[in-house]
């Protein structure tokens, strides 16, 4: 029990304390909590805006004609939504275990590069059917994402090295290393990309299918968009109805727990790190293969710092995190485009707070009592 | 590669490292894990920066700066120590949330020239040969403010009574509360001294040590060395001191080894290409990972380690059993 | 000095926790000069009263009075200030800090620079006046557990507190320490100091206090009645409100084949320093062997070198088959069950529903799982079984673990190993911290697995648990067997002696 007591001196007319619940609370409670903090989130956001001579309400009307006001700008939402899917799910898995992965943007930036070297090294002829294009990039891309997952995986359950740092480090080890080869190695004409892949490396888009259908003309959504669904499937199954699903849940509860049932948790910090790399490779290679079709700098707006949120709002729940990253997706949309240019990442950081905050009210009962003396 | 040059400005760089690092020694001795570094760095360097420039003042541009880390750092406090939320979760958005207002609120900033931090020599002691123009000649005021302020706070966590009480507070809180400290009011100040020193760090960029303001580029992932660097230096703030001195040389002489056309009679790779210069910008990540390797390596042998209360939110009244 | 002879008067005190009235309308005075006793089972609200005494809780009515006074605390410090001093149960010392840091904890005094050889010096001074011996430099963790608790005697003592609040002093001592610390307690008193000790250990009770306070179920059920005359009979009926049976019915049976048999088994406990010393025993199937001894002579470590949790050198052979320096997995699969000593922090997983906690051991085998998935809809059905088998008390199935009371969560735990029909049954403080109802259930339980053929190690503090339900005893010091002896025709002086340091050959 704890409470806010005020000081002596300044007597509120009202006492605020916390007080623990023990009845539990209704179904709809935490899910309207959490919108709840979303929309605080929103408003403060709006009032900073203001207060910084900016108008909140365009901007709001601007956001939504952005990213929900046509299916081609959905879908344009849709494709920002599909790196977040897998990024969201890679942070989801290892935040399940208390493993703060937060090196998925590096993952990612891996992942893109090493899903790359199929075409630019080339690792299959480049005149393999599609399909072995494609899944050569699919697994390649995995492996880079897995083998940055596996480092401070690795580190941590030998070393017990904090692995917050390390992943962290890895980011700008892997953004350093991905410069390099652009710049150096496979630099199109000297500008900061390679040059165009073949069409058969693309992953193929609802676009290409426009002579059939009409409707689907400019329409850029790509086939990434299904990896990131059935990853979250196969993720849900993992986490709620396997074993090791359970291993995962109870490392995460209580290791000491895990280590008394029998649970090696040194093997599974390190496959946790693992799947979780490469499952944020894997976004990178749908954004290498679907969207930008070739290498280059900041190929990430910060997917994967985005995906921690992500994995959070979505209370690490695998379906759930495919709605967020539609939020999510449209923000990054939106914000590519409305000045300044850090108001989205603000956004983020104000969405974050509110909902880490807001979970106090699903363990304690907020109690006003009127001051007596 | 003059080492005299390289150790000037190394210790430049380290001060940023210093504050930094020195300010989040406070805060987990106090048991609250602060991964907002960078975040809070990136307001103070904007705040210093911006309040500089409008009044023309870099001291009152410093202050501005410290409460501006202060500020940020106490939702932080809010949230962890009376929401009892995660803290690793509560640090992440404070770094987001601190980016991002630092560049919404820092639009319009660069390639402006504000006046700096004054840089002045020790008289007497810079005349002395190598040590003078390394340690006492042409420095940024806040470097010489970083060299007592490593011992003092040292002093001051293991030998004076308020110092005593962070670390009862950070290792076993309920033994402080039942002694009648306000493990709450401490932890917030404690935090907010973290904060504040992040803040000073940050504005050390900004109005002395790299001038200007570059959006998040300002910091470019000093705030996480340094949190990274409170590990391997178990929570000492000497030894945090002494580990940014080092890093802030290395990072100085990774800058220079860009520089000459041969190194030790080879040829320098770096003058051929400057894209090998992609690895050097590595080398500090790298060096956090292996400085992080072999502090906790040693933390197991000597069965050392963080505060026992790290990162544990406070409940009085909750027992075990 | 004021009229009143009593040094603190507690009236009608009510304090309410979420959900509980842990304290209804309790009375209780201290005179000046006495040592009263609390008694109470675990969860009465003892130490709920005597933390509203020291300042850590608020009464939502009531009043307090020392000396006379009325008063009203917001703090520990407005309580010390008042002289009221608390030694708690679980010690509150700052492990890394010296005596003397502990001390001047929380002090307005040294004002900022600690000049801490002069109060070192201080601290000795007082020692010398109550003849509690100490190093003031030595650092709490290096202290044994009868030091700390002079740490803790002396903090209160500096504070210049005349009324003293000791929650279960006794609890983690061995006898002998105990005599010591009652010694103590009589010169305090000697010296004008009045003193509360909480306590549910009858005979300590009816040996040391002048009067006693009973509360049940957060009601007092005596106030302050005189200790003379009063039978353990007298106070447990008190205590629990009907007429106790001081032992569970145990079966004769003649043991079995060896089950466990350890050979020179030695280890270091977390700070590297030896905790069990060429340690050898056997137990057989169908028998219960109880190990003795004062906490912290390496029974966590002796249980946890069985179960796999702690690496050793020597042999330990369950059915034959070696264990030691073994991961966890291999013990569990030669059916070793493990109740761990500590129930939140090892035995449960705190956020997970009962379900999740009861196929905790057996979630990969058949019928729960197939080594890929698990069958949560078997699962649950088992979870319901047992919640019905073992009587546990929660809403559901689904509840959290941490939800449960003490008691309940024990019994989860118990469900849980004995449903997966362990061969040896390592039990470590099985009834700690639970209420008369709980303990008597689990003992019922490791008496059945006794009678099952299970080979169970019981370890535990209270020497009463292991006489009633042990085969034999062992005695452990300083990681070593000093004897085993049989519990039917045991001498307790000899395993009181035993308990610090004496070997049974020498006795």
């Amino acid at each position: 029990m704890t409470t806010i007591a005020p000081s002596k001196r300044f007597q509120l007319p009202y006492t605020i304390s916390l007080e623990k619940r023990v009845e539990d609370y209704p179904k709809w409670f935490p899910p309207a909590i959490t919108i709840g903090a979303v929309l605080i989130a929103f408003l403060i956001s709006g009032i900073i805006l203001k207060l910084i001579g900016g108008e909140p309400l365009r901007v709001a009307s601007f956001f939504y004609e952005a990213t929900f006001g046509s299916w081609a700008v959905f879908s344009d939402t849709l494709v920002k939504a599909t790196p977040l899917i897998m990024v969201g799910l890679a942070c989801a898995i290892a935040f399940r275990m208390k493993l703060w992965n937060i090196g998925a943007e590096g993952q990612f930036y891996l992942g893109a590069f090493a899903a790359s070297l199929v075409v630019l090294v080339p690792l299959v002829p480049p005149e393999s059917p599609k399909v072995v294009i494609i899944g050569a990039m699919i697994i390649m891309g995995m492996i880079g994402g897995a083998v940055w997952g596996f480092i401070p995986g690795f580190l941590k359950a030998r070393f017990q090295v904090n692995e917050i740092i390390t992943t962290l480090m890895l980011n700008y080890i892997a953004i350093s290393w991905n410069n390099f080869w652009i710049f150096d190695r496979w630099s199109d004409a000297g500008f900061q990309m390679t040059p165009t892949f073949d069409k058969s490396a693309w992953l193929p888009r609802l676009a290409d299918y426009a002579r059939e259908y009409k409707m689907f003309s400019g329409i850029t959504l790509h086939l990434g968009v299904v990896f990131g669904i059935i990853a979250a499937g196969i993720m849900w199954w993992i986490l709620e109805r396997s074993s090791w699903g359970y291993e995962i849940k109870l490392i995460g509860d209580n290791p000491n727990a895990a280590k008394y049932a029998g649970i090696n948790i040194a093997r599974n910090i390190v496959l946790v790190m693992m799947v979780s790399g490469a499952l944020a490779g894997l976004a990178g290679m749908s954004e290498v293969t679907g969207v930008v079709h070739r290498l280059q700098e900041r190929i990430s707006p910060g997917y994967g710092f985005t995906g921690i949120i992500v994995a959070w709002l979505a209370k690490l729940n695998p379906f759930t995190v495919i709605l967020v990253s539609i939020l999510f997706g449209a923000l990054i949309v939106a914000g590519r485009e409305i000045q300044p240019s850090g108001l989205a990442l603000m956004l983020q950081g104000f969405i974050l707070f509110m909902i880490i905050s807001s979970d106090v009210l699903l363990r304690y009962k907020v109690r006003l009592t009127r001051q007596t003396a | 590669m003059n080492p005299i040059i390289i150790l000037h400005a190394g210790l430049a760089t380290g001060t940023i490292l210093l504050f930094a690092a020195i300010g989040e020694v406070f805060a987990e001795r106090a048991g609250i894990l602060n991964l907002g570094v960078e975040g809070m760095m990136l307001m103070g360097a904007m705040a210093g920066f911006s309040t500089s420039l409008s009044t023309g003042s870099p001291m009152l541009g410093l202050l501005v700066a410290i409460l501006a880390g202060g500020i940020l750092s106490l939702a932080h406090g809010l949230v962890t120590i009376h929401f009892q939320a995660d803290q690793v979760v509560s640090g992440l958005s404070l770094t987001f949330l601190g980016t991002g207002l630092a560049l919404v609120l820092g639009q319009g900033l660069t390639g402006q020239n504000p006046p700096l931090v004054p840089s002045f020599d020790i008289p007497g002691l810079a005349l002395i040969p190598f040590i003078g123009p390394v340690f006492f000649a042409n420095h940024s005021l806040l470097v010489y403010v970083g060299y007592l302020f490593a011992p003092l706070t040292w002093y001051y966590i293991y030998k004076t009574r308020p110092g005593m009480h962070l670390r009862a507070v950070g290792e076993k809180p309920e033994a402080a509360d039942t002694m009648g400290l306000n493990v709450y009011a401490l932890r917030y100040f404690y935090v907010f001294v973290g904060g504040c020193l992040a803040g000073l760090a940050g504005a050390t960029i900004s109005l002395s040590v790299s001038p200007g303001w570059f959006s998040e580029l300002t910091t470019s992932g000093q705030g996480w060395i340094a949190v990274g660097l409170v590990i391997f230096a178990q929570w000492d703030p000497l030894r945090a001191a002494f580990g940014g001195y080092l890093f802030g040389a290395l990072r100085r002489t990774i800058l220079d080894l860009q520089g000459p056309a041969t190194l030790f009679g080879l040829t320098n790779p770096l003058y051929i290409n400057p894209n090998f210069s992609f690895f050097l910008q590595m080398a500090p990540f790298i060096l956090t990972i292996a400085a992080l390797v072999w502090g906790s390596r040693a933390a197991i042998r000597e069965r050392l380690g963080a505060p026992a209360a790290l990162g544990v939110p406070y409940i009085r009244g909750e027992r075990g059993l | 000095m004021t009229e009143t002879p009593y040094a603190v008067e507690m009236e009608e005190i009510v304090v309410r926790f979420p959900g509980v009235l842990a304290n209804d309308r309790v009375n209780l005075t201290l005179k000046r000069g006495e040592i009263h006793a609390l008694l109470g089972e675990n969860g009465a609200g003892k130490s709920t009263l005597m933390n509203v005494l020291a300042g850590l809780y608020k009464q939502a009515a009531g009043v307090i009075k020392i000396h006379g006074r009325p008063v009203s605390f917001n703090s520990p410090k407005d309580a010390i200030a008042h002289g009221v001093g608390m030694i708690h149960q679980h010690f509150m010392l700052v492990p890394t800090q010296t005596v003397t840091e502990n001390i001047l904890l929380g002090l307005d005094e040294p004002r900022f620079i600690m000049n801490l050889p002069h109060y070192d010096q201080k601290v000795r001074e007082l020692q010398a006046q109550f003849g509690l011996q100490v190093d003031p430099t030595a650092k709490i963790w290096q202290l044994s557990v009868g030091e700390q608790q002079r740490v803790e005697i002396l903090k209160v003592l500096y504070r210049g507190a005349d009324i003293l609040i000791m929650d279960e002093p006794t609890a983690v001592l061995a006898p002998k320490e105990i005599d010591e610390l009652i010694n103590t307690m009589r010169s305090m008193v000697a010296q004008g100091k009045s003193i509360i000790f909480i306590s549910h250990k009858l005979h300590e009770v009816t040996a040391v206090a002048d009067r006693v306070t009973v509360l049940r179920k957060g009601l007092c059920t005596a106030e302050g009645i005189s200790a003379k005359g009063l039978t353990q009979a007298d106070l447990a009926r008190l205590m629990v409100g009907r007429d106790v049976v001081f032992s569970v019915a145990k079966e004769e049976q003649a043991p079995g084949s060896v089950v466990l048999s350890m050979k020179n088994v030695s280890a270091q406990n977390n700070k590297g320093v030896p905790a069990l010393r060429n340690l050898s025993l056997e137990l057989h199937s169908g028998e219960i062997l109880g190990i003795a001894g004062v906490a912290g002579n390496g029974q966590s470590e002796l249980a946890q070198v069985i179960t796999g949790l702690r690496p050793c050198e020597g042999s330990i052979l369950v059915n034959g088959e070696e264990v030691a320096n073994q991961p966890p997995s291999k013990a569990i699969a030669q059916g070793v069950a493990h109740v761990p000593e500590d129930r939140t922090k090892v035995g449960s997983a705190p956020n997970m529903s009962i379900t999740e906690n009861t196929i905790m051991k057996d979630y990969s085998s058949e019928p729960i799982g197939n080594g890929w998935s698990i069958n949560f809809t078997k699962a649950r059905t088992r979870a319901q079984k047992l919640k019905k088998m073992y009587d546990i008390l929660a809403p559901s199935v689904d509840t959290m673990a941490r939800k449960l009371s003490g008691g309940n969560l024990q019994k989860v735990i118990l469900a849980r190993e004995i449903s997966t029909n362990p061969r040896l049954m390592v039990a470590v403080q099985p009834t700690r911290g639970l209420d008369v109802g709980a303990i008597e259930a689990i003992q019922t339980l490791l008496l059945e697995q006794r009678a099952s053929g299970t080979a169970v190690l019981l370890i535990s503090e209270e020497l009463e648990e292991l006489l009633s339900l042990s085969d034999r005893i062992a005695v452990i010091f300083d990681g070593q067997i000093m004897g085993t002896v049989d519990a039917k025709n045991a001498n307790i002086d000899q395993i009181g002696q035993m308990m610090i340091g004496s070997k049974l050959e020498t006795l």
